[in-house]
């Protein structure tokens, strides 16, 4: 079998490969670091366990369902007090509460949320409303 | 399978059991839920209502003074855009005759001409607002405050055309620059196209306290309370006073009343 213009075509081919694949051997072995949220604010330290309203992990992958539900309770039927299963009571509040442990919203919120890709102030959009707290930079 | 009067009976005994296990089964399944809780310092109410003494409100100064508009729009972030287009407004004030259309004539209007009104949502009995909203973003509350969740807000403002009382305001832009007093971080702002208004200061009840502009009122104009308990404040001053309310003729059942 004979290739017509195979001069042209296969080094072509190379470039057009070279091209495409360009992104991943460009990033090879830069990959981002996992983000740390830090959790050595004030407030925390103070803590004697360090314990969230829910253990880490759960804290970690429910978070948005927490602050979903917390939302619904307060405002549509004016339950404001959260009772974790380990009895400690909170106020469902994201201002008034969260954000009174964790004061480092750049360290803690966006550290993990801009590593997901989250755009700042597009997804999750909290504090297009919310008001983060002053935090020392 | 051949059917009998003694297996029908046994089945329909087990059955029997099964229905009267399932309240247990619900009340084991309620333990596991997350436990919400309303605030212990609470003030609770059945229907929250507002009387505005007019007269109190003008003894000291004929003009009326800023207090309760300042004190209600510092706690809550309100903006100030400059312009009347694009005013948002949780209290404010107006004429006569623009609060209460329909009952003027024109003698007793020379009488309390140039005076000030205290105007803000009526948490209305029958609130059109909440009946045009199509995302339940403003919802009527089992206490009575016509609450709004700026969450679900998709801003199409059918709601300010549903309110005849102007009550409600919206963000035509980003109301962040324009606060022009320190932000109160207890509570959050609003953001661009979402709509805005009175709470009746339902974050300031669940903490036991009085709606923010009553508590600024140095003259006691602003009277907060149940109208369903016959002892509160409210009920005592409409029982012993002739009250009016805005526009009743559109059925809306306003509850911030008028002593003038």
């Amino acid at each position: 079998m004979k290739m017509y213009n195979a001069k042209q075509i296969i080094p072509g081919l190379i470039i057009f490969l070279g091209l495409i694949t360009f992104p991943l051997w460009y990033n090879m072995g830069k990959a981002a670091p996992v983000p740390q949220p830090k959790l050595d604010t004030p407030a925390i330290q103070k803590l004697a366990q360090k314990q969230c309203v829910l253990p880490a992990a759960q804290m970690r992958t429910e978070h948005m369902q927490i602050l979903n539900d917390w939302r619904t309770q307060v405002v549509r039927f004016d339950k404001r007090v959260y009772v974790a299963p380990d009895g400690k009571e909170y106020n469902m509040s994201l201002q008034n509460e969260c954000m009174k442990c964790h004061s480092n919203k750049t360290q803690f919120c966006d550290a993990c949320h801009n590593y997901a890709g989250l755009k700042l102030n597009s997804t999750p959009y909290c504090w297009t409303c919310h008001i983060a707290p002053k935090e020392n930079k | 399978m051949e059917s009998n009067r003694r297996s029908f009976l046994k089945v329909s005994g087990i059955c029997a059991l099964g229905l009267g296990a399932l309240p247990v089964a619900d009340a084991l399944a309620k333990a596991a839920l997350p436990n919400f809780l309303a605030n212990p310092k609470e003030l609770a109410g059945k229907k929250w209502a507002m009387v505005v003494d007019m007269k109190k409100c003008w003894e000291k100064s004929e003009k009326g003074c800023h207090d309760c508009i300042n004190a209600c729009h510092v706690f809550h972030n309100v903006p100030d855009i400059g312009t009347v287009k694009e005013e948002v407004k949780w209290i404010w004030q107006e004429h006569y005759e623009n609060t209460f259309p329909g009952q003027t004539n024109e003698f007793n209007v020379e009488n309390i001409k140039d005076k000030p009104f205290m105007n803000l949502c009526n948490h209305c009995t029958n609130p059109p607002c909440v009946r045009v909203c199509p995302t339940k973003a403003t919802f009527k509350r089992a206490d009575g405050i016509v609450m709004m969740d700026y969450h679900r807000c998709i801003g199409c403002r059918f709601c300010m055309a549903g309110c005849p009382y102007g009550s409600r305001s919206f963000n035509f832009r980003d109301p962040r620059p324009y606060i022009k007093t320190e932000l109160n971080p207890t509570f959050p702002t609003r953001e661009r196209g979402v709509v805005e208004k009175c709470n009746f200061c339902a974050e300031r009840l669940a903490e036991g306290l009085m709606p923010s502009c009553v508590e600024s009122c140095k003259n006691g104009a602003l009277a907060f309370g149940d109208l369903e308990d016959p002892k509160s404040t409210v009920r005592k001053l409409l029982a012993s006073h002739y009250t009016i309310v805005r526009k009743p003729e559109l059925g809306t059942g306003p509850n911030v009343y008028y002593i003038i």
